[in-house]
């Protein structure tokens, strides 16, 4: 039989695999092919068929003994920043390109434990840092949408662009990715699919490649809204080994996806009307205001006013972790080596090889803003207009219920349009870095397209650890939008 | 402060020597700061690195709640302040035993903060000097350059093994004063058992910030001496730097503040880094670890269960058991001996018990090299041993020689007394006896003595001990010997 999986959600495959109608050997096989066929796209970094049956029959085993977990014999794709035990683990870069972690990331081990199945690791930009994946050392995934009339080839977003164009081109139903300034929401949007960053402590970091550890935060990205419940729920959960997990029971978050939104009240920030934002943006989060109007939610205007803050803040707090997160990567016991007449040769032959640009620019950024004379001026400052950011949230939310926004400022660009200008692309970040800095769980959902015929995102903004609000006002915009856009199979 | 006695000479006129200490002390715990790896000394290399210590990727910290209570005894055991809000940090720099290119430290809110040491210093005096703050922290690993011509090996079974940085102010004023004070924290730390304090297998190490001063002026610039591992050591180091320091101020140079190394062969310290070099360690909050909060009960209930420390064991050695304070404080310097002669003096005179302990056991038991634990001698035995003096079983004498052959036998004294019939004879009629035989064979002796040679009453007494194999009772022999001689 054939699978279409550009068409199957999680939840339809998982009542189609317990009604018997396929067996998980034959949509892992499904998944397989599809993998294989869209190699064009350069999603996958690593394609683990081998792995994927073993896991698919041991699926099947499962289920004919009556013991199937909740995402039992679901293919899904895992973002080549989470370590996998026995398969290579890049983050997307030359310095870990020969790295083979002895152990399993807790979410990646959590979504095993329910019976999930990897069909490969997901391309990247390097460790994270990016938001087009041509930061990626294996070359950058491909959008699989492209412009109405027009073949050049789109960048996917980043940094997990390979997790959300796997999902949008049907190798995977699902896929995790992780989130530091907009890395899950991001392509989610430009990749027309469904992406969620949950609250920062939700999901256990352990066994994924840090960027910034405080804002750092594992989610899915899907089909739609409830495959992202879905995934949600096997991943989320108190790590003793991360000691920034809470401890706090998982809710079952589809269980109330369709209570709807009568009475909700949904926060407009006016600060994120930005200037120069397209006339489209405007557009679409209109739609989205009256979708949820129509759908009985009380639509207040509200303000964060350090909103403009944000940006500067991220580059400054993100850059600053991420190079001392990533001096472990030294040539001196696993990774990459680049020998050198001395110590100090070795570091710097290893990591001016092995470190992407944007990478090396991000530790340079870093460096210099933790220095001794600029901590104050930059780091110290930065953590207390986080403090303001975070406040402003707060107070939003003693009023409203859930925030919507645009995810953002526009759709998916070429591939080269804008590499040149490292500025341009952290712009693309205004609306989603806000929710990291302060921890907030956000979705981004398809809600339309662009006059290019690109796929755009909305956003849905949370109460810190109310993930289950975000999913209902995100199913409630999902059935009001009714996005059944599909990109045509060019590759 | 009183006036300090240790002033050094120089060719412009006297000095006097600043000091402060910072220590790094190993906390005693089975697992490193923020892994479950085990901390052993004396490990294959690289036997003991979890993942974490090696800073694989995606990995971890989790900080080690009995680590974090071993830091807050101390704490109390200094008598120090406890902050119930605390942070960790992280240092960047550098190294092949640094895995995670940080360590991971407390830099601006330490878990504990002021506190205080009382020296024992060597003529009975006591000073105090102020602890400025305790630290937790995870050590590196060892680099190992000499196990190939060009390459250098990484141990790193101590990366990630949870350290005490022990701060103290500038209060000392002389080697001797950093000797004692080394030696009181270690004993401190042994009591409270949050460090083994062995300074030759690196559970113990100082950096010594060394300046000097005219008597009453400005502080100097200090030059700090690192990871010196031995007392002596640092009392060395101390003499040379500050002499070092003095001859370079009065030939009318300056000092410049750096970081310096003790050559332990050369008896010098040399520079290591300049102030120009010192690296930038760029200190930020670590974002893996959440603040330290400490609850106020659980500090309470480590107060309430501290061991009685050596300070107060003094005091009440001296007032309730009528102890010298020289006595008092060799006994307290090691829990071990002071348990011990805690043992030996129940029920027994406490000074006899404390000569008995301080002199004749000590100089058998260092002989020995053992551990107190397990020596043959144990305080029972001791006991039984003084008891024979008290009943008049054993002379003074005789118990030392008992005592050595206690050591060599493994037996009790009884048992000794017993087999070589060492009973001490206070029986009058037997020491006459022996008296008049040894009158008899030296009449021209015993003439002269009556003719006024009185020193030869020494010979007497010497012969009849002799003749009875020293088991004579001495009083008793001196006053029939006295009375016999007289005629």
């Amino acid at each position: 039989m054939t699978i279409d999986l550009t068409r199957l959600t999680i939840a339809g495959a998982r009542d189609a695999l317990a009604r018997g109608e396929f067996t998980a050997v034959e949509l892992t096989d499904a998944a397989l092919a599809a993998a294989e066929r869209a190699r064009p796209l350069n999603s996958l970094i690593t394609e683990t068929p081998e792995l994927a049956r073993k896991q698919a029959a041991a699926s099947d085993a499962r289920r004919a003994e009556g013991r199937a977990g909740k995402l039992d014999g679901i293919p899904l794709a895992v973002k080549d920043l989470y370590c996998t035990e026995g398969v290579l683990t890049t983050a997307g870069s030359h310095i870990l390109d020969n790295f083979v972690p002895p152990y399993e990331s807790t979410v990646t081990a959590q979504l095993f434990a329910e019976g999930a199945v990897m069909v490969g690791k997901a391309n990247l930009d390097q460790f994270g840092m990016g938001g087009s994946n041509e930061n990626s050392h294996f070359g950058p995934a491909v959008n699989p949408w492209r412009r109405r009339g027009d073949t050049t080839r789109l960048v996917p977003g980043g940094s997990s662009g390979g997790s959300a164009a796997a999902v949008a081109a049907g190798i995977a139903l699902g896929s995790t990715a992780t989130d530091t300034g907009g890395s899950i929401r991001q392509p989610a949007a430009f990749n027309g699919v469904t992406g969620l960053k949950p609250t920062y402590g939700r999901c256990s970091r352990w066994g994924i490649i840090a960027f910034a550890s405080s804002l750092d935060q594992a989610g899915p990205i899907a089909r739609d809204v409830r495959d992202c419940a879905i995934m949600l729920g096997a991943m989320a959960g108190h790590d003793p080994k991360d000691s920034t997990s809470v401890d706090r029971p998982v809710p079952d978050y589809e269980a109330g996806l369709e209570d709807g939104i009568k009475g909700l009240r949904i926060g407009v920030p006016r600060e994120y009307r930005v200037d120069g934002m397209p006339a489209e943006i405007e557009k679409l989060w209109a739609d989205g205001i009256a979708w949820a109007r129509d759908a009985g939610a009380e639509i207040v205007d509200i303000s964060l006013p350090h909103t403009k803050h944000a940006l500067a803040t991220y580059y400054i707090v993100a850059p600053a972790e991420a190079s001392s997160n990533l001096a472990r990567y030294d040539g001196v016991r696993y990774g990459l080596r680049v020998p050198g007449n001395d110590l100090n040769e070795l570091y710097e032959n290893t990591r001016a090889e092995g470190f992407g640009a944007e990478v090396r620019r991000r530790i340079l950024i870093g460096t210099y803003v933790l220095s001794a004379g600029y901590y104050d001026a930059y780091y110290l400052k930065a953590q207390k207009v986080r403090t303001l950011l975070l406040r402003d949230f707060e107070q939003a939310f003693g009023r409203v219920d859930a925030i919507l926004a645009p995810t953002t400022p526009g759709a998916a660009y070429g591939i080269g349009e804008k590499s040149n200008d490292p500025v341009a692309m952290y712009l693309g970040d205004v609306f989603t870095v806000p929710l990291n800095l302060a921890g907030l769980p956000g979705m981004s959902l398809p809600a339309g397209l662009s006059a290019e015929g690109l796929p755009l995102g909305l956003q849905v903004i949370g109460r810190a650890f109310d993930e289950g609000t975000v999913l209902k006002v995100g199913r409630a915009l999902e059935k009001a939008a009714a996005f059944t856009g599909r990109p045509d199979v060019w590759w | 402060m009183s006036e300090n006695k240790n002033l050094i000479e120089g060719a412009t006129g006297p000095w006097e020597i600043v000091l402060g200490l910072e220590v790094h002390a190993q906390v005693t715990s089975n697992a490193k700061l923020f892994s479950g790896a085990a901390t052993a000394f004396g490990a294959e290399p690289n036997a003991q690195v979890s993942l974490v210590d090696a800073a694989m990727p995606g990995m971890l910290p989790v900080i080690n709640r009995y680590c974090v209570e071993q830091a807050v005894r101390t704490g109390l055991g200094l008598k120090a302040q406890i902050n119930l809000t605390s942070r960790f940090d992280r240092k960047n720099y550098f190294y092949a035993d640094l895995p995670q290119g940080y360590q991971i430290s407390q830099f601006e809110h330490p878990i504990v903060g002021k506190g205080v040491i009382t020296l024992d210093l060597a003529d009975g005096v006591s000073r105090e000097v102020g602890i400025t703050r305790l630290h937790l922290e995870q050590d590196a690993g060892k680099s190992l350059h000499d196990q190939a011509p060009s390459l250098t090996f990484v141990d790193l079974n101590r990366s990630g093994v949870a350290l005490m940085e022990i701060v103290s102010e500038p209060d000392m004023r002389s080697a001797e004063e950093a000797g004692a004070y080394l030696k009181k924290l270690r004993t401190i730390l042994r009591y409270l058992g949050t460090c083994d304090g062995n300074m030759e297998e690196g559970s113990m190490r100082a950096d010594v910030n060394v300046s000097v001063r005219k008597p009453g002026g400005p502080l100097g610039t200090r030059c700090e001496i690192k990871n010196v591992n031995s007392v002596r050591f640092v009392m060395q180091a101390i003499e040379y730097e500050a002499r070092r320091q003095i001859d370079i101020l009065e030939g009318g140079g300056k000092i410049d503040q750096e970081t310096r190394l003790f050559d332990t062969a050369k008896g010098v310290t040399r520079t290591m880094r300049s102030k120009e070099e010192a690296l930038d360690y760029r200190y930020f909050p670590d974002p893996d670890l959440l603040p330290l909060v400490l609850d106020e009960a659980w500090v309470e209930k480590i107060k309430a269960d501290l061991p009685e420390l050596p300070d107060e064991k003094k005091a009440r050695l001296i007032e309730k058991m009528g102890l010298t304070p020289y006595d008092a404080t060799v006994l307290v310097a090691d829990q071990d001996v002071a348990a011990f002669y805690e043992a030996v003096a129940a029920g027994r005179d406490a000074k006899t018990a404390a000569n008995w302990v301080i002199g004749d056991f000590m100089a058998h038991f260092n002989k020995s090299g053992q551990d107190l634990k397990d020596f043959t001698i144990t305080a029972p035995k001791l006991g039984q041993l003084i008891d024979l003096i008290t009943d008049g079983t054993l002379s003074t004498r005789l118990a030392k020689d008992v005592l050595e052959a206690m050591v060599a036998s493994g037996k009790t004294a009884p048992e000794i007394v017993e087999e070589k019939g060492l009973r001490q004879v206070t029986d009058t009629g037997a020491i006459e006896a022996v008296i008049a035989d040894i009158m008899a064979k030296n009449a021209d002796k015993v003439a002269e003595y009556r003719g006024g040679k009185d020193k030869l009453f020494g010979f007497f007494v010497g012969q009849v001990m002799k003749a009875m194999g020293g088991k004579a009772n001495p009083a008793a022999l001196n006053d029939l010997l006295k009375q016999k001689l007289a005629g």
